[in-house]
């Protein structure tokens, strides 16, 4: 009964501290709202018409949505590189990113599950999917899979920073015992979430393009480069805009672990392009119309080849200390390789996969205004969702948000 | 269908041995996964232990509101009882608190309802799915005035389904395209076609990159063969497995089939297909009403939604009343054969045996049940 008081004091104090701020700070949430509601819009048109108002078609069946969906999950996965060592390896410079982190895994995770419904044809009898009540078809299916990793790692993103955030409120410790479980937990339930949406790629072989055991490994890679890349941009702006300390020490540490990570990316990009044009095989054609193009077709060149020189150039750069530790060069280094990843681990890995179809048939994709509308509606969406989680969550550690006693009785 | 049945070449990859082929994960091979056959005439007492028994016991056997709420009782009963489940149900709802709307009205609404709310198709019993059929002849009758016939016949026994096509006859006159669209009831506004006519060159061997699939001038034209492809009902088709909420299934006969009202519309079997056999409702789909074919198939022909996945499926209206599929029967130069691979007498068995065939893709361990042939 006292924690349900002291919860609804919470959700009345956290909406009080999300509905009031800087001017800054109510334009920022208004553009957010207006870009979600133009999103909205689109979406309505979609619903009313079906897919037709979509790009995709028989011979190109996913498209942007399937490609942020892809991506977002890596963006999803990263916050573990910030739980395993606060957590489990009890590295304290972490903890003040940690709740960053999981409030972006949790934004992150809320745009996935939105661009698969986006996705789906008849959203109106998604019903079918829920276990129980309808046919889920496990464990067969890697999209049932899918379902119940994102799932869970939504609820372990929710529940231990709630946990913690709740007794930190109430001015109270938290307990180690009861989330160290936890995030020991989601750390591998992270890996797990990515390789298998990895899987559910790598595991049809009727697309040679998407077909090769190196997909997982790669998805991990770029996933644990992009994610805290972007962790790191967002810390940023919350060290520029709040109070919240974010000490140098712990961007040096995230920005380490990006290194690392795109190293290992880049190293098995080489592999992998080593092995489509060294010798090229029937199957090597995604590869080569993604990167030269086929027959003339070559809608996805001028992204690739902005996201191939990003990467290369993010990764050298982050290679050497000096550059690394200036935070200019670091906070740009963490824009493009964000960038570079979204585009290859989004439609450069994607779109290709459907082209050349599999009679050989070449058919490009080009999203249309109403489907880059619901996408942009659904990233305003995640940055929605993150600024309020992310504006409570400060607010309870610098202690403005606090739980008072005598309130109520 | 058992293993001693088989008489066609299979290649051993990746080939999964299933212990019942066609039935739910219960193991039974007709009715539903419930105890439908085994508790007769039951109390209203007991009748109420075993819907809580149903909808809570045993969620992972039984599927969508009507498996949960149906089972565990025979017909009598059921029909007893769905007078008063209605009550509870939303159509009844409807029904009681609009005065004005007619009889007509409420009836549609109710049958939307049941429809909206119903199972799977692959784990409904007969009577539910002779009831699925009602409802939707019906609800076709109450919106058009016009009546279709609608079967829901399921697989006979000892029949497996195959097709062999003729690349020596075919001529690329595209007669089967047309006939498979007018049979299928396929979006005219789309252009949807289940079936693919390439036009290769000659010397250049089965060079699909090179070929045409969209041609429109005079055929057969010179130096140039043409080979057809469609949905080879595989006998291990990735779409089946990939498909999160077993909308798509492997029937007992062969035909690779759709429940158009349980798709989700996700189209990850459309990714998983490596014969670019399955089609999608990207809009509603619109077929003028002199053009509809009525003689329908839950399972084939009837209409179709929009958002939902379609494909060939060998005419399941036509092939299991024991006629061919339309593009067999509109084929002038009889390149394409189909029949039961079950039976040595069959003219199918007889390509098989007497002439050099080959399946596409073999090395994905897929199992086509579609040969193609010289003569």
């Amino acid at each position: 009964m006292r924690r349900l008081r002291v919860f609804g004091s919470l959700v009345k104090d956290s909406l009080d501290t999300i509905t009031h701020g800087s001017k800054r700070y109510h334009l920022w949430m208004a553009l957010l709202t207006f870009v979600m509601l133009f999103g909205m819009y689109c979406y309505s048109i979609q619903l009313e018409h079906g897919l037709s108002v979509t790009g995709m078609t028989d011979r190109v069946s996913w498209g942007l949505y399937i490609s942020n969906f892809t991506f977002l999950v890596g963006v999803a996965a990263a916050a573990v590189m910030l739980v395993m060592p606060t957590y489990v390896l009890k590295d304290i410079d972490f903890k003040q990113a940690v709740l960053i982190g999981e409030g972006l895994a949790v934004a992150a995770l809320i745009m996935c599950l939105a661009f698969v419904v986006a996705d789906m044809g008849g959203p109106s009898v998604l019903w079918h999917m829920i276990p129980g009540i309808g046919v889920f078809n496990f464990p067969n299916s890697m999209l049932t899979w899918d379902v119940l990793v994102l799932n869970g790692y939504l609820f372990l993103n929710i529940t231990i920073p709630l946990y913690i955030l709740f007794r930190h409120y109430q001015g109270k410790e938290a307990n180690p015992k009861v989330y160290i479980p936890g995030a020991i937990l989601s750390v591998f339930w992270a890996v797990g979430i990515h390789l298998v949406t990895a899987f559910l790629y790598q595991g049809l072989q009727a697309r040679p393009f998407w077909n090769n055991a190196l997909l997982g490994p790669r998805f991990l890679a770029s996933a644990f480069a992009a994610g805290p890349a972007l962790i790191i941009l967002v810390l940023a702006i919350i060290r520029n805009f709040t109070e919240f300390k974010i000490q140098d020490k712990t961007i040096k540490k995230i920005a380490m672990v990006v290194t690392v990570a795109a190293q290992i990316n880049l190293i098995m990009l080489i592999s992998e392009l080593f092995k489509e044009f060294y010798a090229p095989t029937h199957h090597s054609e995604s590869a080569y119309y993604l990167f030269f193009g086929l027959d003339g077709k070559d809608a996805l060149l001028p992204w690739i080849w902005t996201a191939i020189p990003l990467n290369v150039l993010a990764t050298v750069l982050l290679t050497f200390h000096k550059l690394r530790n200036n935070f200019k060069v670091l906070f740009f280094c963490c824009f493009i390789l964000f960038i570079a990843i979204w585009i290859e681990k989004g439609f450069g890995l994607i779109v290709p996969g459907f082209i050349p179809g599999p009679y050989g048939k070449i058919a490009e994709y080009t999203p249309t205004g109403i489907e880059i509308g619901v996408t942009l509606g659904i990233w305003a969406l995640g940055a929605f969702v993150f600024t309020i989680l992310a504006k409570t969550a400060i607010g309870i550690e610098l202690g403005t948000l606090k739980y008072k006693k005598n309130e109520g009785i | 269908m058992s293993n001693n049945n088989k008489k066609w070449f299979s290649l051993n990859l990746g080939r999964k041995e299933k212990a019942a082929s066609g039935s739910c994960s219960c193991g039974k091979t007709s009715g539903g996964c419930g105890g439908a056959s085994n508790s007769h005439h039951i109390t209203d007492e007991e009748f109420d232990v075993a819907a809580i028994n149903a909808s809570i016991g045993e969620e992972r056997t039984k599927d969508g509101f009507e498996q949960v709420f149906d089972v565990k009782m025979d017909r009598r009963t059921a029909f007893k009882k769905l007078t008063a489940s209605l009550l509870i149900g939303a159509g009844a709802v409807s029904t009681s608190c609009s005065v004005i709307s007619s009889d007509e009205n409420k009836e549609k609404s109710q049958i939307d309802w049941e429809e909206q709310f119903k199972g799977n198709y692959k784990l409904m019993t007969d009577e539910e799915k002779n009831g699925t059929v009602d409802r939707l002849v019906r609800s076709y009758q109450l919106r058009t005035g016009k009546t279709i016939s609608m079967s829901s016949k399921n697989a006979e026994e000892d029949v497996l389904f195959g097709y062999a096509f003729n690349i020596s006859k075919c001529k690329g006159y595209m007669d089967c395209v047309n006939a498979c669209v007018e049979e299928n009831n396929q979006d005219r506004n789309s252009q949807m076609q289940y079936i693919r006519i390439h036009e290769m060159k000659d010397g250049k061997g089965f060079n699909f990159n090179e070929a045409d699939d969209n041609y429109y001038h005079e055929v057969p034209a010179e130096g140039h063969f043409y080979m057809g492809t469609q949905c080879f009902h595989c006998d291990n088709p990735p779409c089946v497995e990939v498909c999160p909420v077993q909308a798509t299934w492997r029937e007992d006969d062969g035909l690779v089939v759709v429940d158009y009202d349980w798709c989700v519309g996700c189209r990850y079997c459309m990714a998983a297909c490596p014969y670019d056999g399955r089609r999608f409702n990207w809009s509603k789909p619109e077929v003028p009403e002199a053009e509809i074919n009525h003689n329908q198939h839950y399972l084939g022909n009837r209409m179709r939604k929009k958002g939902v996945m379609e494909k060939c499926t060998f005419c399941v209206q036509r092939s299991r009343a024991g006629k061919n599929p339309a593009c067999v029967e509109a084929c002038p130069t009889g390149a394409r054969i189909f029949g039961n691979l079950l039976d040595p007498d069959s003219t199918i068995r007889w390509v098989l045996e007497n002439k050099k065939v080959f399946r596409l893709k073999e090395d994905l361990g897929t199992e086509p049940k579609f040969w193609y042939f010289m003569d």
